[in-house]
């Protein structure tokens, strides 16, 4: 009964682990097969491999002015935080010259990467002072704006005050169209003026008082779907904001206030790089720090914004200079290398263990296969689904990784080795030298992966692409040698070859009955020879085995 | 021939035994000459050469190349500036990047003409300028905390699995140890530091934790009852635990290092300077110091950590009374 009981559990960890390849392969070609964006049976090369494309940002600047190096800079870091926080694509972005930035990520980018690499992302909140629908403008004359009057004629009482709508502000209000482009690609406006303002689908035209809350208060953002009062999620898409503790007092107070105002002075619009995204009436005064931002989003547009507002706005506007093809920089050649130089030593590696462990490496070899499999398909599945990119540096890392997963493996026979030097018989040392070889498994494993988790989400570009690398391979060796290596044991030791301990089963016990017969000769006549049998007898019987005891006998008949 | 298998069954008896931990003495001096001369070695060289994505360098941009291979830049390269490495990228249909460390500015615009002779191109043709670095210090900084949260969050790991702060200074000792030595290595050999090494480095770091712990976990199954001893002291214990595991020990090893070193052979032969090189040379010493380490330095340390408690002191004295 036992015997079957524990072969059935091995049959089901087979299971299991077929199972699992079978689930992802299956998901693989059931995304290939309904041709979904992305899925391939071959996983995508980073850029380093298979090239993909350079994107050259310019800042725009008005006449004179000048971007010092700390803001470029700054910028810099965003994008890259940007950028990683899509997936592991491995992108390199870089000060080129003067005053550029350079970002080449793999593949080509459709115009939502686009917009989250170059877009300000500048929120502000401003009180809505009036607003009107916009109609196309009718008078072809150019009004001079710089000649009309543009200080308050007294200081406004707050930021929703009247007094902010000047003579200038109200001319330029209404010969405002929000049909023609109205503002230059990544024009930054005063926070401390009114700001003459469309919607983003062209259809009100604002005046906006001063900025109120800045975006740089904003210490996280979500996205997600609107849930009604009675927590039923809807199909809306929104933004959801928390703020700092600057922000959570600044837009406490707004609200206070706002919130017995008359309409449409109670609105509070939420602009984005100068545009109003969504202008709601204030229905509550909001302390806690949290709001939410609805609009006309899809999923696409609220993760992209949400994205952004995470990682902060670019101290600058930036716009596309130039996007090209960029071919790789190390091409076939050295993925055929890198390849090459994994199969040579996949093959030594078998040949080492066949030396060493003999028939068992048959199961280091079946393992190893099914490590290589399972990475593949998680490479292939990660690379559909996370972005994930595969590198020369990261084709390297996996195959070492198999030789690092090997010593799974390793723990696991030595234990077994050591049980059977023990006394043991082969199907109880393969479970006893399991029991010991997990612990020691898991926890070495859990440093593997402590290193993996932290690395993943304190770091940014290559260093968070090693992380991935060997997080993956670490949880990977963890299924394979629970839920194959060990059943494969299980089985094998119920089969006649390796329970007779042939010489070329690896659990050959020629050997070690030798060297126990040989102990127990050595350790005896030594210890009388010393006159001090007696005193350290007690515990060396205690710890002797069966099979040592028997093999003493065996010596002294 | 005394087979592996016999030599396996006989560090398990204990009744063949390397003396580690008592000869400690002679790793700690070897340990600490290697250390110093990894400091010293990348120093006399002139300290640490990095690579363009840390430095940033110079770019040229030529247009309209008329198809010309791409090997014609790297060639022009040299004629000016020899062995300086040059990476090559087709942009577009017709033009060129080429970007190297970076060079001087009469150096510059000798390459700059170089490069329109090759590709017959006019001079106006091949633009220069300066890109920065696309590891930047944000990078560092970012890698930097990663790694001191990790440390700490392993340290306190295995100062609660094994149940002693001490195993986790061991082994932290170690790991100081094994990057020491494989970055000045990899720095006195001259390579210069690439992304692609700094991964190396991080591997190592993470290897060197896990094969510590391999063998710790040996220890702390060897040591469970240590205080009721009457054969064996500490020491001995966890003399006899590292013997234990020194089959394991060597077999992960050659099993780690066989494919690193088939990718640095194939990637030094085939092509020369590049990724595969880099990151496998920093492998190929990290793997074999990582083991060594944990051997020679982590287990002889925790043994010095530990064996002056007083409960260990009274358990060895009573172990040694009774071999009077």
């Amino acid at each position: 009964m036992a015997e079957n009981t524990t072969t059935q559990s091995a049959k089901r960890k087979l299971g299991w682990i077929g199972g699992i390849a079978a689930f992802f392969a299956g998901l693989i070609v059931w995304g290939v097969a309904s041709g979904q964006p992305g899925a391939s049976y071959t996983p995508e090369l980073a850029l380093d491999l298979q090239g993909g494309t350079s994107i050259i940002l310019t800042p725009t600047l008005a006449d004179g002015e000048t971007v010092d190096e700390e803001q470029l800079n700054q910028a810099l870091e965003i994008i890259r935080q940007r950028i990683d926080g899509t997936g592991v694509s491995e992108a390199q972005v870089s000060i080129q010259g003067e005053q550029n930035i350079l970002v080449s990520i793999p593949g080509t980018p459709d115009a939502t990467t686009l917009q989250l690499i170059k877009a300000s992302a500048l929120l502000e909140f401003r009180p809505v002072i009036t607003f009107a629908a916009s109609t196309p403008s009718t008078e072809s004359a150019t009004i001079d704006f710089s000649a009309l009057n543009d200080t308050p004629s007294a200081t406004p009482a707050n930021a929703s005050d009247a007094l902010w709508v000047t003579e200038r502000v109200q001319a330029q209000f209404e010969a405002l169209d929000c049909s023609q482009s109205f503002r230059t690609a990544g024009q930054v406006d005063d926070p401390a003026k009114p700001l003459v303002t469309c919607d983003d689908t062209g259809a009100v035209k604002y005046i906006l008082g001063p900025v109120e809350v800045f975006g740089l208060n904003i210490a996280n953002a979500t996205s997600g779907t609107v849930t009604t009062q009675t927590g039923a999620s809807t199909n809306d898409w929104a933004v959801n904001l928390e703020f700092d503790a600057e922000g959570t007092a600044a837009f406490g107070s707004v609200t206070s206030r706002l919130f017995t105002s008359p309409s449409p002075q109670n609105q509070f619009a939420i602009t984005l790089d100068g545009l109003v995204i969504t202008a709601p009436a204030t229905n509550a005064v909001i302390t806690n720090g949290q709001a939410q931002i609805t609009g006309s989003f899809t999923q696409e547009t609220a993760t992209v914004l949400a994205d952004q507002l995470k990682y902060g706005a670019l101290p600058i506007g930036f716009e596309v200079q130039s996007q090209e093809n960029v071919s790789a920089t190390l091409g076939e050649d050295s993925l055929t290398a890198g390849l090459i130089a994994g199969l040579i030593g996949l093959i030594v590696v078998v040949v080492y263990m066949t030396f060493t462990y003999r028939g068992l490496a048959s199961v280091v070899l079946g393992s190893l296969i099914v490590v290589a499999l399972l990475v593949y398909l998680a490479v292939a599945f990660l690379s559909w689904r996370q972005g994930y990119r595969l590198s020369l540096a990261g084709v390297a890392g996996l195959i070492v990784a198999i030789g690092i997963t090997a010593d799974s493996f390793i723990v696991y026979f030595e234990r077994v080795r050591d049980e059977l030097r023990e006394g043991k018989t082969l199907e109880v040392a393969v479970e006893a030298g399991w029991k010991r070889a997990l612990r020691t498994i898991l926890v070495s494993d859990a440093v593997s992966l402590t290193a993996a988790v932290v690395l993943y989400l304190l770091t940014s570009s290559s260093v968070r692409g090693f992380a991935f690398t060997l997080g993956l391979t670490t949880i990977i060796d963890l299924l394979v040698v629970a839920l194959f290596t060990h059943p494969m044991l299980q089985l094998l030791a119920r089969n006649k070859f390796f329970a007779s301990g042939h010489k070329w089963s690896g659990f050959d016990l020629s050997a070690s009955k030798a060297a126990y017969l040989g102990r127990a000769q050595f350790r005896v006549s030594a210890e009388l020879a010393e006159g001090k049998a007696e005193k350290a007898s007690k515990e060396a019987k205690k710890r002797q085995t069966i099979a040592e005891r028997k093999a003493k006998e065996t010596a002294n008949d | 021939m005394t087979s592996f298998k016999q030599i396996g069954n006989e560090l398990y008896s204990g009744e063949r035994s390397f003396d580690f931990v008592g000869r400690r003495k002679i790793w700690y001096t070897i340990g600490a000459v290697l250390v110093i001369l990894s400091v010293l070695l990348p120093i006399v060289r002139g300290g640490f050469n990095f690579g363009i994505e840390f430095r940033g360098g110079s770019e040229f941009r030529l247009t309209n190349s008329q198809e010309l291979p791409l090997e014609l830049a790297e060639q022009a390269i040299h004629t000016v500036v020899p062995e300086v490495e040059v990476v090559v990228t087709e942009v577009g249909l017709s033009d060129i990047r080429i970007q190297t460390e970076q060079l001087a500015d009469v150096e510059s615009e000798a390459a700059r003409l170089a490069l329109a002779e090759a590709y017959q191109v006019e001079d106006s043709a091949v633009a220069s300028s300066f890109i920065g670095p696309n590891w930047g210090a944000d990078v560092t900084r970012q890698a930097i905390t990663g790694l001191l949260v990790f440390l700490v969050l392993v340290s306190i790991l295995m100062a609660i699995y094994f149940r002693s702060w001490k195993m986790s200074a061991s082994a932290l000792i170690a790991l100081a140890h094994d990057l020491i030595l494989t970055i000045g290595v990899y720095a006195a050999v001259g390579f210069e530091i690439t992304p692609a090494a700094v991964i190396g480095f991080l591997t190592i770091l993470s290897y060197s934790l896990y094969d510590t712990v391999v063998v710790f976990d040996k220890v702390r199954e060897n040591t469970l009852d240590v205080e009721f001893s009457e054969t064996r002291t500490f020491a001995e214990m966890v003399n006899l635990a590292v013997n234990q595991t020194l089959v394991r020990s060597i077999n992960t090893s050659i099993v780690a290092v066989l494919p690193v070193a088939s990718i640095l052979f194939v990637g030094a032969t085939l092509l020369g300077a590049g990724t595969l090189r880099d990151i496998s040379l920093a492998l190929f010493v990290g793997t074999i110091v990582g083991t060594y380490s944990s051997i020679f330095l982590a287990a002889p340390v925790y043994v010095h950590l530990r064996e002056n408690e007083e409960k260990l002191k009274t358990a060895s004295d009573k172990v040694a009374a009774n071999r009077q």
